[in-house]
């Protein structure tokens, strides 16, 4: 079976935010009300019961102003970061179509999988003490249908279709941008995470910080080390307490790193 | 739907699992995908009541094939067949749902009286009771049959009509009626606007 | 659409939305599509992925639409017309316009009479005294047989080519500058692009929606539009047109239907001078101006008499004209426009008002003013799906009193109201005509909630239950009311498929379904409800269900798909896609040819059978063609840049003469104006993409998306008065204020105007004091001040002060 992917071309993104609707209404997720943010965006990220967002952005170079609107969900990494970290056995899991899926009957909610994932996706429910995010609509494309985003959205800037094809037009797409001015554009499938089943275009793919998304994504190197020991281990999962200990340290070390460079 | 289906089918369902990383069998984590939603509806063409863009949606609904259940909307969705959005929506239109189900809906009648600081439920019959009679008394006052030059200009000015925009091209015209049978003038709707 | 029909014979978008993405340059000025009509955006989307359309974005604010095109101007609010004046000066100067088609397809060559002129901020005919003009020097010289003397070569100096030239004259890019705020840069660039679509086989489209309806000089700005269309050769070409947007999914519907001065299909509401039918129809059928105007409203009589038959059946006899008497007519120069229906209101000359889904207090100018108006009411009946402001307007004490604080308590107001649970889209079946001039039927997919009803039977019963008090008790002028033909299977809740074969019409001799309006007679023995849509429900059918997918032209005409008026003609004024000898022109984008003695593609804008140059190409106007200069419109036959009623700065055209002299103003109590001393500011108001009007601030998925009503602020300003993102801030006018937090943004720009920076401060509706979220009314900000053509209010472009508080 081929891997399927998702292209977002944000050049042809008018930020309408119809994605966000239709994953809601699709995954029948609660909609619940916002503070003021000071923007146009619905939510400063994403949440539990919401894995699709807009990110806006004002953007100024040379005293040329953008206006850059991007969704953002999980990344459906090839090499998932989430799945590597996650103790559970068949708690995450990848179908055979690429899709990275949780399994919540599996799920232990320890949110190893929020440390694992280098885009800031996962996200742990305070309710049920269970990680979500998007599940590329697994019960949508089970039967043929494309998920709930790509079906919905307005201009073509989503798209689905298998990975190959999919990463063709990308680059396709790149070169028309470039030829029309936007001599930056490139696509987005960064290589430390494997690529990503979720695919951009972007206008100025030199600086993809300015959409929000991260210049170099890759596996915490605390999750990479424990890649060999997990396989090891799997069979002996029920030794929960030692595995948690290590495991704080995989979800609370990078954070502490990263926060504190010179430490 | 099967229609739909067959359209989209480039992309054969992903109804096997394979083992991955860990060495788990997955076949049991697609198993336990849902149903879809949308496996079992009644779907009904409609029209997006809210931009003039005119989009088609499809209108799932359950519960209409049961005796004495009334049906449900569980989805609303893009309807592909429409060259204008082609199975896309808005925001909006991909809310639709919670606009037919809203439980702030209004489902029955309400009247404040003269002076009121609340509003009290009315029955259908009593509603039609006195709008009907405040419409009559209203007309028979305020009726102008010829106008201070006497021509006959049979109009009713102390009466208005706001509104159609949001109806059907049908209501429209039997509003029309409803206003010429009464001699009203003064209707306008959102395009002034 | 005053406007537009004005110039090119009918009130609608003139193509649609498939075929924008048919279009080389996309003007989107006074509208934003990529917020408000997303999916409608996806054609403008597709132009630039396939042809690599440009797109140029002429707003006060750089929106959701600026942010994908790829050149956008900031303009000040109000100041459009200065714009396409400077395009139509750039375009005549640089001869960068379709010659050959402004000499076959419009007024250019038509001369105009002696002493026709434009002085100092007025055309000739000024009347100070009366406030008004005398257009007699505003019309055609017509020769002996009434039609209008020409000149081919465009040279004479009263021809309407060189008057428009010198007109604008005066438009050039750095006037354009000073009177807009960008600079004359960006304009040129604007400009630039704009004008491609003069070349032959280009074609431009201009898409606009509230954003210039909602002015005071709205219809002349449109017409300016039309202008550039014209000079183009965009009018009638696939990817041409000029296209409104509209708002509401039946607005065009409900206005085809007809308004206070219409009746369906456009026909003018009688006038008390007009005694009989045959007055009636003198008055209202016009005369052909030239000798190959095909001037299809001629045909006047013919869809008066069938609409005649529609309302009144049987008693309706070629003795009684039909019925004609039993029609309201109103004073000769009367308007019963919205201004002044809430005008009439407050005085307390409207005892009752029946409300279908509208919200007045929500979306009617100056909100105080709509409080205070329908407090006046003796009852009052609303059909609505959700509560709304309107019909909990005697609770604006409770539910916002610092916004209304002179307003009454309940028990001061003696209004009787009936609020009644209506049904949704979903629940009722019926037709909605989107912009596009498509008939597109839906079915009922499940019954009303509750005891709610279906539309048509609280009409069905209302109507019904006054005729019995009627028979019962008798009363005033009995006659209309029982001879209005309401002789349904169901007359308490009237099937809309039987109302829509009415409304398409049947012989009365064979009893048949019309075919279309070619069919229709003016004797008595056809029936049409509305002419315009006469095709849509034949023998054959109801052809507005239909779902063909063919598209034979590629251009995206669908003509298999639902039914568009009229007579399912996708492209209006498709003749003119080609010239006089019927050569299209741009082969490749041909919606319809001459073959073999008929026209073939789109239904044809002309008769099907004529020669290319048998006629002129616009057959709805008695020239048969399109008009650059239009003297049907009050305050001038060529738009002129006049400031919004409030505005910061003096007119750099004429200081003497700054709005627009015809600009109706109401002067109730409340109707307060500001000056720019106090209120430094400009202000405008509009929709986000987020959000539906006042509907979905009561249903859940929008509510989320935009939970909190803001006020957004210009960065600069910002900083000039210490506000940050998130401060609460006041906006206020001489009418009233809101309050709300800032959202603080480069993408609104100060602009240099008059040597000084003027900025614009923006609120989006969608919000108010009833709902699942709540916030300001905005229309609390906005004046009594209308377009005196169109009645639509100017709510762009008033004077604010911002305060943080």
């Amino acid at each position: 079976m081929q891997t399927v992917a998702k292209l977002i071309d944000t050049s042809l993104c008018i930020g309408c935010k119809a994605c966000e609707v239709a994953c809601q209404e699709w995954n029948d997720q609660e909609f619940t009300l916002g503070t003021f943010g000071g923007t146009y965006q619905t939510k400063p990220e994403l949440e539990h019961n919401f894995w699709n967002l807009i990110k806006f952005n004002e953007y100024e170079t040379d005293g040329q102003l953008s206006w850059l609107m991007m969704k953002y969900q999980c990344m459906h990494c090839q090499d998932a970061g989430c799945m590597k970290a996650c103790p559970a056995p068949g708690a995450i899991v990848r179908l055979d179509n690429g899709t990275v899926d949780f399994n919540h009957d599996n799920c232990i909610g320890c949110g190893y999988c929020i440390t694992g994932c280098p885009f800031d996706v996962p996200r742990l429910s305070p309710t049920t003490k269970k990680v979500y995010k998007c599940t590329l609509c697994s019960d949508r494309t089970a039967v043929g249908l494309e998920p709930a985003c790509i079906k919905t959205c307005p201009t073509n800037c989503l798209t689905f279709g298998t990975r190959t094809d999919l990463l063709r037009k990308a680059e396709d797409r790149a070169v028309e941008l470039q030829a029309d001015g936007s001599t930056h554009a490139g696509v987005y499938n960064p290589q430390g995470v494997g690529g990503t089943n979720v695919i951009y275009v972007l206008k100025d793919a030199s600086n993809p910080e300015s959409y929000g998304l991260p210049k170099d994504p890759t596996i915490p190197w605390t999750v990479s080390l424990w890649k060999g020991p997990v396989k090891l281990l799997g069979s002996v999962i029920f030794l929960g307490g030692i595995l948690g200990t290590f495991f704080h340290y995989i979800r609370f070390g990078p954070k502490l790193e990263e926060e504190h460079p010179d430490d | 739907m099967a229609s739909e289906l067959s359209r989209r089918g480039f992309l054969a369902g992903s109804g096997t699992a394979a083992a991955t990383t860990f060495g788990f069998n997955l076949e049991a984590a697609t198993a336990v995908a849902k149903e879809l939603k949308i496996a079992r509806t009644t779907q009904t063409h409609s029209i997006c009541p809210y931009c003039a863009v005119g989009c088609s949606v499809v209108i799932h609904t359950i519960g209409d094939k049961a005796q004495n259940v009334k049906p449900a909307v569980v989805h609303i969705e893009g309807d592909p067949e429409s060259p204008i959005n082609r199975g896309t929506l808005c925001s909006k239109g991909a809310s639709l749902k919670e606009f037919v189900n809203s439980d702030t809906r209004l489902t029955r009648p309400l009247y404040r009286a003269p002076g009121a600081s609340e509003w009290q439920a009315i029955s259908w019959e009593d509603a039609f009771t006195r709008m009907a009679r405040r419409i009559k008394d209203s007309r028979d006052a305020g009726f102008e049959e010829k106008d201070g030059q006497g021509r006959v200009v049979n109009r009713l000015t102390n009466t208005a009509m706001i509104g159609g925009c949001t109806d059907t091209n049908e209501v429209n015209y039997l509003l029309g009626k409803f206003r010429f049978g009464m001699g009203i003038i003064g209707y306008e709707n959102q395009a002034r606007l | 659409m005053a406007s537009l029909a004005a110039t090119f014979g009918r009130g609608a978008m003139t193509n649609g939305w498939t075929d924008v993405a048919n279009a080389d340059v996309v003007l989107v000025m006074g509208g934003n599509p990529a917020e408000n009509h997303p999916v409608g955006f996806r054609f403008v989307m597709e132009a630039k992925r396939k042809r690599k359309a440009k797109i140029v974005c002429v707003d006060p604010r750089f929106t959701r639409t600026a942010a994908v095109s790829d050149c956008y101007v900031p303009i000040r609010s109000g100041t459009d017309i200065a714009f396409l004046g400077g395009i139509i000066h750039y375009s005549l100067r640089k001869g960068l316009y379709q010659a050959n088609y402004v000499r076959q397809h419009t007024n250019a060559s038509f001369l105009i009479n002696e002493g026709f002129g434009f002085d100092n901020g007025h055309f000739s005919g000024w009347d100070e005294a009366k406030n008004s003009y005398d257009k007699s020097t505003w019309q055609y010289e017509l020769d002996a047989n009434g039609h209008a003397k020409l000149d081919p070569t465009l040279e004479h100096p009263r021809s309407v080519f060189q008057l428009m030239k010198k007109h604008y004259s005066r438009y050039t890019p750095e006037k354009v500058a000073e009177i807009c705020g960008c600079t004359a840069e960006e304009f040129t660039k604007a400009a630039a692009i704009i004008c491609t679509a003069a070349a032959e086989d280009k074609s431009g489209t201009v898409l606009y929606a509230l954003g210039w309806t909602q002015h005071s000089f709205a219809v002349q700005l449109i017409h300016a539009a039309a202008m550039v269309q014209l000079l183009m050769g965009n009018i009638g070409m696939p990817g041409g047109g000029v296209n409104a947007q509209r708002g509401h999914a039946n607005i065009q519907g409900a206005t085809d239907m007809g308004t206070w001065n219409t009746l369906p299909g456009y026909l003018k509401i009688p006038r008390a001078n007009m005694a009989s039918l045959d007055d009636y129809l003198k008055a209202n059928t016009p005369k052909a101006l030239r000798p190959n105007s095909l001037n299809y409203w001629g045909n006047t009589p013919k869809f008066m008499t069938s609409l005649l038959k529609g309302y009144y059946g049987d008693n309706a006899t070629k003795e009684n004209g039909f019925g004609y008497q039993w029609i309201p007519k109103a004073g000769e120069t009367e308007n019963y426009g919205w201004g002044y229906m809430f005008e009439r209101m407050l005085d307390g000359k409207i005892d009752g008002l029946i409300s279908f889904g509208m919200n007045p207090v929500a979306n009617g100018p100056n909100t105080t003013k709509m409080l205070a108006a329908l407090s006046k009411l003796k009852w009052m009946i609303v059909a609505e799906n959700f509560e709304t402001e309107t019909s909990a307007f005697w609770n604006a004490k409770k539910l916002a009193e610092k916004y209304y604080p002179a307003t009454g308590e309940p028990s001061t107001i003696a209004t009787e109201v009936f609020l009644l649970p209506a049904s949704c889209f979903a629940e009722k079946d019926g037709t909605f005509v989107n912009s596009s001039r498509w008939l597109q039927w839906k079915d009922a997919a499940l019954d009303p909630p509750g005891d709610a009803k279906r539309d048509q039977e609280i009409i069905g019963q209302l109507y019904t239950r006054v005729r019995k008090l009627y028979e019962k008790e008798g009363g005033k002028a009995a006659e209309p009311l029982m001879n209005m033909q309401w002789n349904y299977a169901t007359p308490l809740s009237p099937s809309l498929i039987e109302v829509a074969r009415e409304v398409n019409g049947r012989d009365l001799t064979t009893g048949k379904q019309l075919n279309g309006f070619g069919e229709l007679k003016d004797d008595g023995t056809t029936l049409c409800g509305n002419w315009i849509y006469s095709g849509s429900w034949t023998e054959a059918g109801n052809n507005m269900a239909r779902r063909g997918q063919d598209d034979p032209t590629g251009l995206g005409l669908y003509p298999n798909y639902s039914w568009s008026w009229p007579a399912n003609r996708r492209i209006l004024y498709n003749r003119a896609s080609s010239d006089v000898d019927g050569k299209p022109w741009d082969e490749t984008r041909a919606p319809l040819r001459y073959r073999n003695a008929r026209w073939v593609g789109d239904t044809p804008d002309y008769k099907a059978d004529a020669k290319p140059d048998a006629y002129g190409s616009f057959i709805m106007l008695p020239e048969g063609v399109a008009k650059f200069f239009a003297a049907d419109l009050v305050e001038g036959p060529f738009p002129e840049h006049y400031e919004p009623v409030e505005s910061p700065v003096e007119n750099a055209l004429h200081s003497s003469v700054n709005a627009n002299p015809m600009a109706k103003i109401f002067h109730a109590p409340m109707d307060k104006l500001g000056t720019s001393k106090d209120f430094p500011y400009v202000g405008i108001t509009y929709r986000l993409t987020e959000h539906f009007h006042y509907w979905t601030k009561n249903t859940k998925g929008s509510s989320e998306l935009q939970t909190n009503f803001f006020v957004e602020i210009p960065d600069g300003l910002a900083k000039e008065k210490s506000i940050k993102n998130g401060d609460p801030v006041r906006l206020s006018t001489a009418r009233g204020h809101v309050d709300g937090p800032a959202l603080v943004t480069k993408r609104f720009r100060g602009l240099q105007v008059g040597g000084k920076t003027v900025y614009q401060v923006g609120v989006p509706i969608h919000w108010g004091f009833v709902g699942r979220v709540k916030g300001p009314l905005i229309n609390n900000l906005t004046a009594s001040v209308y377009d005196p053509n169109s009645g639509t209010p100017e709510y762009k472009g008033f004077l604010v002060n911002l305060e943080k508080i």
